[in-house]
């Protein structure tokens, strides 16, 4: 296959552009995290906001026909609701408050591991820095200006809201005779190539035609053969199922 | 080995592997049952590694990567024993990290109590500057809080209790909410710990100045003495904590800022726990004890004089040889 390192407008970055972050377990692998944004973020807290005056507006009802007890009851909730609610929830519902879990974010220490007490009240704590001067000011500027989307609260506490994993549905493969292809591929290239035929039920007809094309040479088939070649020596790839 | 082959042959563990996550995941799983988590989970990063370098399709190597970070957020949980870690930590642990620090409760301790006395005993000389600080209706509040015939006159009957619970409440509310302010304002750069102590001292130490000046000073300071060991002393030290955090962002040393200020907020917020500690002690005796007016005056200066020497003790000498609970 052609190499691109001859067109220095076009090659491949060596690192890729996307926000990933890999972490290295004590295993020996690499495991990447998608830091979740800005946007994502202030809708989780939005959505946590709304809940917590629920919350308490409920309880502050039922909790004035107690009179003064109450009002005393009430400001202990007042409290733990604003400053403890986070970091209960961060804590015991593996990284998630309600807000972040409909927003399918969660929260991680630096190294991937869950979040302990400490770091969830650091990070909390913090909050209130990151909301000055006014509406989270520094801390929407903190965040848009990390590489990993961190606010002051997750710097000093050393985590990072990730999005949580989704399943995946497991494409399917076109049905093609098994191919095997004369010359050795590499690693990427292997990988390319199942991705081109797993991927070919999102992309439209033209499309597919217009990617196999290119490698229409390389594979010494004529253009309109090359999807077919493709999906084959993906077949190939996968083996006798 | 063909992908299909490798799937085949190891779908079975996989899926065991992901049940058994699951349940974790859900609080659910039984202690019998885990002993082989931790093999499974190093089988798993293995065929991943394998899959990786044999480049098979991401459609089997992502959801082997995030089988693995499921697992690897199990078997890294932290589960430490909450209640032998509470004890150590205020038996030693708390004390010992204030001494560690000196240097941070020194400066905040001079901002916050120097400000309070020196402006405590401004307004106690030149009683005017009391309206520059506060304002005139909070003056006139507190002077009715303090009132010696009011107080009598209110207070002849016992507070209810529940009126206690209210006075507790609020005080947990108020003042932990405070000390939270100036430990967060340290990220600041330490600015707004120093605001916050300052301001504080000032705000405490004008309204004892006058007070006093107006001859409410007996109500006044056998209210505040108990709880003020505990209160106040927690407020220095959380403006200690966070001048810590400011500190790590003007002088990291060696190390980058981010991570010298990772370290110093582990540091740190050992201190806060100890400041919730003191702030939860504090809205009790201020709640219970310190509105009491069965108890005369001088019983109460001397409860308040053991509770000084008590918590300076603590923080001073707690700690020192090492115990059997650690």
């Amino acid at each position: 296959m052609p190499s691109h390192a001859a067109l220095p407008g076009n090659a491949m970055p060596t690192a890729p552009l996307d926000t990933r972050y890999q972490i290295e377990t004590p295993e020996g692998i690499d495991l990447p995290l998608r830091p979740a944004g800005l946007m994502p973020r202030a809708l989780a807290f939005g959505f946590d906001l709304g809940l917590r005056g629920l919350i308490l507006g409920i309880l502050f009802i039922a909790l004035a026909f107690l009179g003064n007890l109450g009002i005393g009851l009430g400001s202990i909730l007042l409290f733990l609701v604003s400053w403890w609610y986070m970091v209960l929830f961060e804590v015991l519902n593996q990284g998630c408050s309600p807000g972040k879990q409909i927003m399918g974010l969660r929260v991680v220490q630096d190294d991937g591991t869950p979040i302990g007490w400490s770091a969830s009240l650091i990070r909390n704590l913090l909050r209130f820095v990151d909301m000055l001067p006014f509406g989270y000011f520094l801390g929407a500027i903190s965040c848009l200006q990390h590489p990993h989307f961190k606010r002051l609260g997750d710097i000093a506490a050393g985590t990072l809201v990730i999005y949580r994993e989704q399943p995946l549905a497991r494409p399917h493969v076109p049905q093609a005779p098994a191919l095997r292809l004369p010359f050795a591929l590499e690693l990427n290239e292997q990988r390319a190539i199942l991705g081109f035929a797993e991927r070919q039920a999102d992309l439209s007809a033209e499309r597919t035609h217009e990617l196999a094309a290119i490698l229409a040479t390389p594979l010494q088939v004529s253009p309109a053969r090359a999807v077919e070649q493709l999906n084959g020596v993906a077949r190939g790839l996968l083996g006798p199922s | 080995m063909k992908q299909s082959l490798f799937e085949t042959r190891h779908q079975p563990h996989w899926q065991a592997f992901a049940t058994q996550v699951t349940l974790l995941e859900q609080g659910k799983a039984k202690t019998q049952d885990l002993t082989h988590f931790p093999h499974d989970y190093r089988r798993l990063c293995q065929h991943l590694a394998l899959a990786q370098e044999r480049g098979y399709s991401s459609y089997l190597v992502d959801p082997l990567q995030q089988l693995a970070l499921r697992g690897h957020q199990q078997l890294y949980r932290h589960r430490s024993q909450l209640g032998a870690k509470t004890l150590s930590f205020l038996l030693a642990d708390f004390p010992r990290t204030v001494r560690e620090q000196w240097r941070f409760v020194l400066v905040a301790c001079l901002l916050f109590f120097g400000s309070l006395i020196g402006i405590a005993l401004l307004v106690y000389l030149f009683p005017d500057l009391i309206y520059a600080i506060v304002s005139p209706q909070q003056v006139t509040e507190m002077q009715g809080m303090y009132d010696p015939d009011a107080s009598r006159l209110g207070r002849a009957a016992e507070r209810a209790s529940s009126e206690d619970w209210m006075m507790f409440g609020y005080y947990v509310m108020h003042n932990i909410g405070i000390a939270f302010q100036t430990f967060a304002g340290g990220l600041l750069f330490g600015l707004g710990s120093v605001f916050f102590l300052f301001f504080n001292g000032l705000m405490i130490g004008a309204i004892a100045g006058h007070l006093t000046e107006i001859g409410y000073g007996q109500t006044f300071w056998s209210f505040v003495i108990g709880h003020g060991a505990f209160e106040l002393t927690a407020i220095a030290l959380a403006g200690a904590a966070g001048l810590q955090l400011g500190w790590a962002l003007i002088a990291p040393g060696a190390l980058p800022r981010g991570e010298a200020l990772r370290l110093a907020a582990r540091k740190s917020v050992q201190m806060i726990c100890g400041v919730i500690v003191f702030l939860l002690i504090a809205a009790f005796i201020e709640a219970y004890w310190s509105s009491t007016t069965a108890v005369e005056p001088w019983g109460k200066y001397l409860v308040g004089a053991t509770l000084w020497a008590m918590v300076i003790a603590y923080l001073l000498f707690a700690g020192r040889s090492r115990h059997a609970p650690e």
